[in-house]
């Protein structure tokens, strides 16, 4: 299969500018520039393209709510890519960066924006600094700047380096991020697309990197070719990112819809040394986590079908745990990265995390008390839709879905626990045996 | 001020022109900071709320909130090893604990020599390419301990080197 959106993979120098444009590069963008900014929001919301760093949300759609009578506008590309088990967004922009660049101009045509702000977590510093010099490229080329191809419309195109916080990931603190002000989530509504609520107080598109570099190929062949990749409702090719117990991780763009044994099996080569699979988490570390049976395999990767298993697609970052793993341990390890990330704001995420990890601790020492488990539950489920982005949720889910669907993982830890003698009362060893 | 020197010149006016607010340049002018100094030392803070037109304890705040800027000195090699999750599945943890005994310290410590610093942090992006670690913001993939014994050696030999 020909690559849409890696293909770096089919043309090793698609980074180089010339090499981009002698295939099809920047073509879109000039086709873009040719229509309507309506025209180029429609096209795209045809095509079904949702959002793909985790939310789902349609693209079209949300480029559909920027007012068009403000007269200052921005785009702010996420690409702070740090869901445990994603690297996706990072291949995209090591190996071909001006498709991200050509879909982020194209964004901005379509709602009219002043700039681009294409934000890249803080760990991407010699990423960026290239991205840089291929922002130079496209500016050389005329494709950035003022008056770009004598449209009378004007757009620059900036690199921001994060510093290390999951949290900006999430687009209200990541604009927070960008104004130089705590990376925390702002409470909404004023939604970011909504003046008051975006970038500086302007209306803001803010999408994932993924999600723009899908948008030069559906302005070059049109929605409907668009919607013939993947199911009706997921539209598209996704970029599967699979680590943990695999023979070949690493990320594989294949049309939605596949299934994960094909995924899995197939592809990235099954679980090393013929073990057997255990669990997938689907959605790195804060998407529900969900037991590795045949039902669970033959389940397509779209939207809809993961959520119907009890998961959710989010960005795909799929995670694989073999036989031998503790899924009590995966809980613990998952919650120390919550732990770590919670920005501090709500109070829920923030005690939350830190009394679910304590208590974790205490289980993966050998002390488990029945109750402990019972006691997490209750914490995470007190977490849930009661903070002001998705965090909170998020941290919940590893205690919530690891007790509900492998509890006996957490028992085992319980009875180890309990039938552990106590050093007084230990009876020495029968003789002779 | 350290960062009023002409080598920076450049970068501080960069900065700033990439944002219509001023206060947006406080984190591209932290990393100035932690280059001329080798962490967000107090004086770093400080010009840089000078130039940010902002308040030293906001600027501290902000150095504080993210985890790659060093709010102490480091070593000349500051070594964050990914063991989250994905890492951990393919053997991070083992690993970073077989280096910090190789190096003889504990997570966040700094060998006698100076030369490196050592601590985990939380998922990099690299989870195919586990173990892995940013040695100064660079990635280093696919890692064993023989290639950090040697790796480590190399380092030392150039710092003897230098002393000389």
């Amino acid at each position: 299969m020909q690559h849409i959106l890696l293909r770096g993979r089919d043309i090793p120098d698609i980074w180089k500018f010339d090499v981009y444009v002698k295939n099809g590069g920047y073509e879109a963008f000039k086709k873009a520039l040719g229509m309507e900014p309506k025209a180029v929001i429609d096209e795209v919301k045809a095509s079904n393209l949702r959002g793909r760093g985790g939310a789902g949300f349609p693209t079209g759609l949300k480029w559909s709510f920027i007012p068009q009578s403000e007269p200052v506008k921005y785009v702010a590309v996420n690409a702070d890519e740090s869901e445990t088990g994603t690297f996706k967004d990072r291949e995209i922009m090591e190996t071909n960066p001006h498709q991200l660049i050509e879909g982020a101009l194209i964004c901005a045509w379509a709602i009219q924006a002043k700039a681009v702000y294409i934000y890249l977590r803080g760990e991407f510093w010699d990423l960026a600094h290239d991205l840089d010099k291929r922002i130079e490229e496209a500016r050389q080329a005329g494709f950035i700047g003022q008056n770009i191809q004598g449209t009378g419309w004007s757009c620059e195109v900036h690199t921001h380096l994060g510093a290390g916080a999951y949290i900006c990931g999430e687009e209200s603190a990541l604009l927070n991020s960008l104004e130089g002000k705590l990376g925390q989530p702002r409470v909404r509504p004023p939604f970011p697309a909504q003046k008051g609520g975006g970038l500086y107080g302007e209306p803001t598109v803010v999408n994932n990197v993924e999600t723009l570099t899908n948008v030069p190929w559906i302005i070059a062949n049109g929605a409907d070719a668009y919607k013939k990749i993947g199911t009706e409702q997921s539209a598209g090719p996704k970029i599967f990112c699979v680590s943990g117990h695999v023979v070949k991780p690493g990320n594989y763009e294949l049309p939605l819809g596949i299934t994960l044994r094909e995924l899995l099996y197939d592809h990235a080569g099954g679980v090393p040394d013929g073990k057997a699979m255990k669990a997938i988490l689907p959605s790195g570390g804060s998407g529900p986590i969900i037991p590795a049976t045949d039902a669970v395999l033959d389940t397509p990767l779209t939207y809809e079908d993961l959520g119907k298993i009890g998961s959710i697609l989010g960005s795909a970052s799929i995670i694989v745990m073999d036989e031998t793993v503790d899924i009590t341990w995966v809980a613990a390890k998952v919650t120390k990265f919550f732990k770590h990330e919670s920005c501090g704001k709500c109070t829920p995420c923030r005690e939350g995390t830190y009394w679910l990890d304590k208590v974790l601790d205490r289980i993966m020492a050998g002390q488990a008390r029945l109750s402990d488990i019972e006691l997490i539950d209750s914490i995470a489920k007190n977490m849930q839709g009661v903070t002001l982005c998705a965090l909170g949720d998020f941290a919940a889910n590893p205690i919530i879905y690891t007790i509900k669907n492998f509890r006996d993982d957490f028992m085992q830890h319980v009875q180890k626990a309990e039938n552990k003698p106590a050093p007084r009362t230990r009876q020495a060893a029968p003789a002779g045996d | 001020m350290a960062l009023s020197d002409k080598k920076y010149a450049q970068r501080i006016e960069a900065a700033f022109a990439k944002y219509p607010d001023k206060r947006s340049a406080v984190m591209p002018l932290l990393y100035l900071a932690q280059e001329e100094y080798g962490w967000v030392s107090p004086e770093g803070i400080q010009e840089v709320a000078d130039l940010c037109d902002m308040d030293p304890t906001q600027v501290k705040s902000i150095a504080g909130f993210y985890t790659m800027y060093s709010e102490k000195p480091k070593g000349k090699y500051w070594l964050q090893v990914c063991t989250d999750l994905a890492c951990a599945l393919r053997g991070a943890d083992e690993f970073y604990e077989q280096l910090k005994a190789e190096l003889r310290v504990d997570d966040g410590g700094t060998t006698e020599d100076g030369l490196f610093t050592v601590e985990h942090v939380m998922c990099l992006a690299a989870c195919d390419k586990a173990p892995m670690l940013q040695c100064n913001f660079h990635f280093m993939e696919n890692l064993d301990m023989d290639k950090m014994r040697a790796w480590i050696a190399e380092k030392r030999a150039e710092a003897a080197k230098t002393k000389k």
